[in-house]
């Protein structure tokens, strides 16, 4: 099917995962690619550009890595619907490149022939050759590709090597579609798949001449979203597998090992292996890194320099931010920032606190993520392209499988403990839809670094003020992060069991080899990942953080007394409304108030109950704010920041959902608001019951 | 073919001791769990080698057909095989 010479090609590029299908595809399209999402999913889309040696232009889709046509995840069932010409917004390829790893040629095989079964023109990359060198393995490219009827490009994606062969085989107008193996299907199930492709294509479900397989991939039994089907479609399809199923028994297990039978015979022709198997590095290096008393150092020793890195080598930026934006200390300096800025050149007034308050500071909640988003990330695809992170699963498996998640959410989860935001984005690299969505849920329990603030305040008003041991304070912290561990690990078990009963996810990983990162990929992935989260959480952010801000600002009160603002404006009012419910727990309205503030952000409310009982520079130093709440009375003269209500707050700063950012981030990832609200419903009305179950319990024994 | 089974002794995948080396004799049928395994290779005839268990003793890591693969006591002791 020659297009005309102006319309360029649309090529998909496919391949398992670790075959260096995205290095490929970033040395075929250099700078010109962009970046997006595929509708309704979190899987990224990824589309460029490259010429042909004659200057014709071709568009690339750089199709997620998968195993196979019958798609079992997100990522699976986007490259199954793209190259069936189903998915949305994206037009049908009119060729595809099938990226192999030379070094695993069998196992990559699998995935190529169902793909040369779809009809399309289709060239194959082998890339890796390098690796296949190394290891004295000896491919007879020629013999393969006459035997697969399909051009065949020797390719070392890692140093661009090839790259202009495969152009040429790409940009050949007399491609046609390949004739595919030998009929690899028992004569009646060919015969109840071409009559249900007939029924289908009546109903209009398929095209007529559509592959006939295709009625099975869609209906892929392990993908239970079955993205892209109809329901009334969904019926037809179930009834025709279950007809070929009785009439031909366990015929989808036999078709999978007829493949292999046909890839295992292709294979003995074209691939000569050593004689006798040597030890490759990744054996030697595993030997080590999955050792049982070694692995565990190795372990320890890369998650201690991940997480020094996000907690204090982003604490700097981070400060930086803040002081470029709201104004604070820069390298030594005081400084205005843009907010300072804003008001030398304002009039006080509405407009200048709109600005200043609300989208200078909603900008700076955006952007303060940035450094540890960043460094998280760099880590992520570092430990995903060499290769650690299947082995970091493998040995997190066991325990997190425990509660019913697998060894990829673990860290995403250890990640939460800096920080919410980049460690729901950390999920993405869960495949299991089931597994990630129950890792999203809980990893906010994880007590991120904005609880501290508060846990710092809070805590040493559960002792006496003559009487601070610094191992109480301490012992109570650890058991704060321990309380939303367990918390974590509680609901995760317990979704499991309810929510997402009855769903099957077994852990089936391919431990790659290991190999040096491409870092340009790695760190092109870094900054593709921050910009979608400036642009899409970003923008909800800010528009929440004005929200705040309005609630706290209007209607205006003619005192001057900051405090009295506050209880004048809408916020001010909420805390009377809510008082009700914060009484069980044993705080006022103030307390209400602040915790409203505390809604947007967790530290909120330390300067929120600043302004609110008049503590000037509560944000640096906490202890003149503590004094004043050690006075605080209610109104028949108890302590309202009693050992009882403060054991209750802390609990529910441990669990309740007060963060805007995580909210927005968590609506992005999960596509709908349904799971966030039910995120904010669980955990903050645990955090209520729990606070109001101490206080009420806490008050009778004291009493 | 007969012989051959009755000679060496069928035995779960999860069995194995590390580092054994055995053929798939059998998969039950029908297993969502099986048919990715199967996927990746996995299929009656394949030739294994158990490499070893995870630290904590579940899940294992096998080598078939140049690769490694991991999976779970779970699935390993629904697949029956045969030491070579």
């Amino acid at each position: 099917m020659p297009a005309a010479a102006d319309t360029p090609l649309v090529y998909a590029l496919v391949g398992n995962p670790n075959c260096g299908k995205s290095t490929l595809f970033n040395a075929l399209t250099g700078l010109r690619q962009k970046v997006g999402n595929y509708p309704g999913v979190t899987v990224e889309k990824k589309v460029g550009e490259c010429f042909s040696q004659h200057g014709r232009r071709m568009t690339l889709i750089d199709l997620p890595g998968s195993y196979s046509l019958n798609a079992r995840s997100p990522d699976e069932s986007v490259m199954r619907d793209v190259l069936l010409g189903r998915a949305p917004g994206t037009p049908r390829p009119d060729r595809v490149v099938c990226v192999v790893d030379a070094s695993n040629l069998e196992r990559h095989l699998y995935l190529v022939t169902q793909i040369m079964e779809l009809g399309l023109p289709v060239v194959v990359a082998l890339n890796m050759v390098d690796v296949a060198v190394s290891r004295q393995i000896r491919l007879d490219v020629a013999r393969l590709s006459e035997r697969l009827g399909v051009p065949v490009v020797p390719t070392q994606a890692s140093i661009k090597k090839g790259l202009i062969e495969l152009k040429l085989a790409m940009s050949r107008d007399d491609l046609a579609a390949p004739p595919g193996l030998p009929d690899l299907l028992p004569v009646p199930v060919r015969g109840g798949l071409l009559r249900s492709r007939e029924t289908l294509a009546e109903a209009g479900l398929v095209r007529s001449d559509a592959p006939l397989l295709e009625p099975l991939y869609l209906l892929s039994s392990h993908d239970p979203t079955h993205y892209g089907i109809a329901d009334q479609a969904l019926a037809r399809l179930t009834a025709v597998r279950e007809q070929l199923e009785r009439e031909v028994p366990g015929w989808e297990d036999r078709l999978v090992a007829a493949r292999y039978d046909a890839i295992a015979a292709l294979c003995a022709e074209v691939v000569r292996r050593p004689d006798e198997a040597r030890l490759s590095f990744t054996d030697r290096l595993d030997a080590i890194l999955l050792h049982r008393v070694w692995g565990w150092g190795a372990l320890l020793l890369v998650l201690a320099v991940i997480f020094t890195l996000i907690f204090k080598v982003a604490e700097a930026p981070m400060g930086w931010i803040e002081a470029a934006l709201n104004g604070g200390e820069l390298f030594g300096r005081p400084i205005g920032g843009l907010a300072g800025w804003v008001e030398g050149l304002m009039p006080d007034g509405d407009l200048r606190s709109l600005i200043i308050d609300g989208a200078i500071a909603g900008v700076a909640g955006v952007l303060v993520f940035l450094p540890q988003i960043l460094i998280l990330f760099f880590f992520i695809g570092l430990l995903e392209d060499t290769g650690y992170m299947a082995r970091l699963a493998f040995m997190m498996d066991r325990l997190m499988g425990k509660v019913g998640l697998n060894g990829r959410s673990f860290l995403p989860i250890l990640s939460s403990y800096a920080c919410a935001v980049p460690g729901v984005m950390a999920a993405r690299t869960i495949d299991s839809p089931k597994d990630r969505l129950i890792t999203i849920m809980v990893a906010p329990l994880a007590s991120c670094s904005a609880r501290l603030p508060v846990y710092a305040l809070l805590i040493p008003l559960l002792f006496p003020p003559e009487l601070m041991p610094s191992w109480g304070k301490a012992l109570i912290l650890l058991g704060l992060y321990a309380l939303g561990t367990l918390g974590a690990f509680f609901f995760a078990w317990l979704f499991n069991r309810t929510l997402m009963k009855g769903v099957p996810t077994p852990l089936i990983l391919e431990l790659p080899s290991y190999k040096a990162p491409a870092l340009a990929g790695v760190v092109r992935q870094m900054a593709d990942r921050a910009w979608m989260f400036v642009r899409r959480a970003g923008t909800v952010i800010l528009g929440l953080s004005i929200l705040l801000w309005a609630a706290l600002t209007y209607p205006k009160s003619d005192d001057p007394d900051p405090a009295r603002q506050v209880e004048h404006s809408l916020a001010g009012r909420l805390g009377h409304a809510f008082e009700p419910l914060v009484r069980p727990m044993g705080g006022d309205w103030r307390v209400a108030i602040g915790l409203i503030g505390a809604q947007g952000a967790r530290e909120v409310f330390n300067s929120q109950l600043g302004v609110i009982y008049a503590v000037e520079g509560a944000e640096e130093d906490e202890s003149p704010l503590r004094d004043r709440l050690r006075r605080e009375k209610h109104p028949d003269g108890r302590p309202v920041y009693s050992v009882p209500f403060c054991l209750g707050l802390l609990v529910y700063f441990v669990f309740a959902m007060q963060c805007l950012s995580t909210v927005a981030i968590v609506r992005r990832e999960t596509g709908g608001w349904k799971w966030p609200l039910f995120q904010f419903a669980y955990m903050t009305g645990t955090g209520y019951l729990l606070a109001v179950l101490i206080y009420q319990i806490g008050i009778r024994l004291s009493a | 073919m007969a012989t051959l089974l009755m000679m060496s002794r069928p035995t779960r995948l999860s069995d194995l001791p590390t580092g054994a080396v055995a053929t798939v004799a059998s998969m039950p049928a029908g297993q969502v769990a099986l048919t990715r395994l199967r996927e990746m290779g996995v299929v009656p005839g394949t030739r294994v080698q158990l490499v070893r268990r995870a630290p904590l003793g579940d899940p294992i890591e096998i080598s078939l057909r140049g690769s490694l693969l991991s999976l779970r006591a779970s699935e390993a002791e629904l697949i029956e095989v045969t030491l070579i």
